[in-house]
């Protein structure tokens, strides 16, 4: 009879988390601004086709940086949940920290019980009646939850972009400023990214029931200029 | 696998895109129509909606409906909103019983906003007419009950570039209407107003008009379609869909348009000669 290894609960975890840390530090970043006219999500995605940010309900967005089948499996989750909600009950029913709550819980035991962990880190926005009342929940791979105000990063490089992104962001910014914001922060020192490498899109506070659009080709193009 | 406080389905039980199979999966006892068709006994006197009509005017197509719905002979409800945004380039009014046709409104624009979401791109407009038509037909044991729900349905199509209609019967078939189209207890009415009046590539100035005149024209003819009712200050549901969008008039300019009526030829009739 062979004898099991043993192997402690401390090293098991520590091995996941790095893990999942290894590659969700290969990809590009992603930064989140709640500004006046509402909140704005940037990501470095130079793809025009696989999106990292999209719309969930008609307040909330999602964003994610990793693995794109993974993330894109928690996003649809995300629509299902949320759609299915809405449908039973009202649409001013579905709020963003439930469903980070469902995310957090979902990533948490996917990084306990499972194989490998899930190599993604998501972000959960709601655009308020006003600023203050933006809420962005940051959820990490495993299962972590961050309550974050203002503004928020993930990404490879997370750090050095949330630290110049913490340097120059005010809530009193509005979109064009606050879309220039994002490519600087995300170019790093290399300059300001171009519109070919960015994806931006916007929960819009003055619009509707539908708050999230695409900001991309000409509108894009107008505002980096 | 561990339980999820999200909905994971395994690859082959994965409702896709759509919303209505998810809602199958997950709670289908929320499935409309579900009950109405194990009713036996004759069909109790609910809420009808009436007249609604879609009319195809330059650069899109106008939709408007009266707001009366009635229950045998009692008026149920005098501010019915039949005409609804399905999304942002199409629109669905409804006739039959008006339960049921809200529900299905109500799951329709879930169903497209849904398909919307998860694939990232809208579906044609063909193809949100044929999701409608599939309601429709998921609703015909409750219409074999007396429930029939019978929705129009119209949209701004981007790839042909022009306004679409399209209208159904209780088994779920879909025809599409080349100019416009009527439906509900004083469609007949209405639609023979349509005709007189309509003109190919007329303006949709002209077409909100002629929709305010039909739907008049039924009401006069017909006791279950609702007229202008200028105590009240209730006025049809009016909506343009064009390449900009689905637009709903709002309620002031819809009075104004109606007030239009008094001095025109639907006085004539019945002793309209002073």
């Amino acid at each position: 009879m062979s004898t099991p290894f043993y192997v402690s609960p401390e090293q098991v975890m520590k091995d996941r988390a790095e893990y999942a840390r290894k590659n969700i530090a290969r990809g590009r970043d992603l930064v989140a601004m709640c500004c006046e006219p509402g909140v704005l999500l940037v990501a470095d995605n130079p793809s025009r086709t696989l999106s990292k940010i999209s719309e969930i309900y008609d307040r909330i967005a999602f964003a994610a940086v990793g693995k794109y089948n993974e993330f894109q499996m928690l996003k649809v989750a995300g629509i299902r949940s949320a759609d299915m909600k809405g449908f039973s009950y009202s649409r001013e029913d579905v709020a963003a920290r439930e469903l980070a709550n469902a995310y957090a819980q979902t990533l948490g035991q996917v990084f306990t019980h499972e194989m490998k962990p899930y190599e993604v880190e998501l972000l959960v926005c709601e655009v308020g009646e006003e600023p203050d009342g933006d809420e962005l929940y940051h959820i990490f791979y495993d299962g972590v939850v961050i309550d974050e105000h203002g503004c928020s990063a993930m990404g490879g490089n997370a750090e050095s972009v949330l630290e110049a992104l913490r340097a120059r962001y005010s809530v009193d910014l509005d979109l064009e400023a606050a879309v220039k914001l994002g490519a600087e922060v995300l170019g790093g020192e290399a300059g300001a990214l171009a519109a070919e490498q960015l994806e931006v899109a916007f929960l819009d506070r003055g619009r509707g029931r539908r708050t999230f659009r695409r900001i991309k080709n000409g509108e894009l193009d107008a505002l980096l200029a | 696998m561990v339980d999820h406080p999200l909905p994971f389905f395994a690859p082959t039980f994965d409702p896709g895109p759509s919303f209505l199979e998810l809602l199958r999966r997950v709670h289908p006892g929320s499935m409309p129509g579900v009950g109405l068709s194990q009713t036996s006994a004759a069909a109790p006197e609910i809420p009808h909606a009436t007249t609604v009509v879609a009319i195809r005017c330059a650069g899109g197509v106008v939709m408007a409906g009266d707001r009366r719905a009635t229950a045998g002979y009692t008026i149920a409800g005098r501010r019915m909103e039949k005409v609804q945004p399905a999304d942002d380039f199409s629109g669905v009014a409804i006739a039959g019983s008006a339960g049921p046709a809200v529900e299905m409104i109500r799951l329709f624009q879930t169903q497209l906003e849904h398909y919307e979401k998860v694939q990232g791109d809208q579906l044609s407009l063909e193809g949100k007419a044929n999701q409608l038509a599939q309601m429709v037909r998921a609703n015909l044991p409750a219409a074999m009950q007396g429930f029939v729900v019978v929705p129009l349905f119209a949209g701004y199509d981007h790839r042909r570039e022009r306004g679409r209609v399209f209208t159904y019967d209780a088994t779920g078939g879909r025809y599409e209407e080349l100019d416009f189209a009527t439906t509900g207890s004083g469609s007949v009415h209405a639609r023979n107003w349509i005709k007189s009046g309509w003109a190919e590539s007329m303006s949709a100035d002209d077409a909100v008009a002629l929709a305010i005149r039909s739907l008049f024209a039924a009401a006069d003819e017909d006791v279950a379609t609702g007229g202008p009712d200028l105590v009240r200050r209730i006025y049809p549901t009016v909506a343009i869909i064009d390449a900009d969008g689905y637009r709903g008039l709002d309620d002031d300019t819809v009075e104004q348009r109606s007030h239009e009526l008094l001095g025109g030829p639907e006085r004539g009739g019945d002793g309209g000669t002073n």
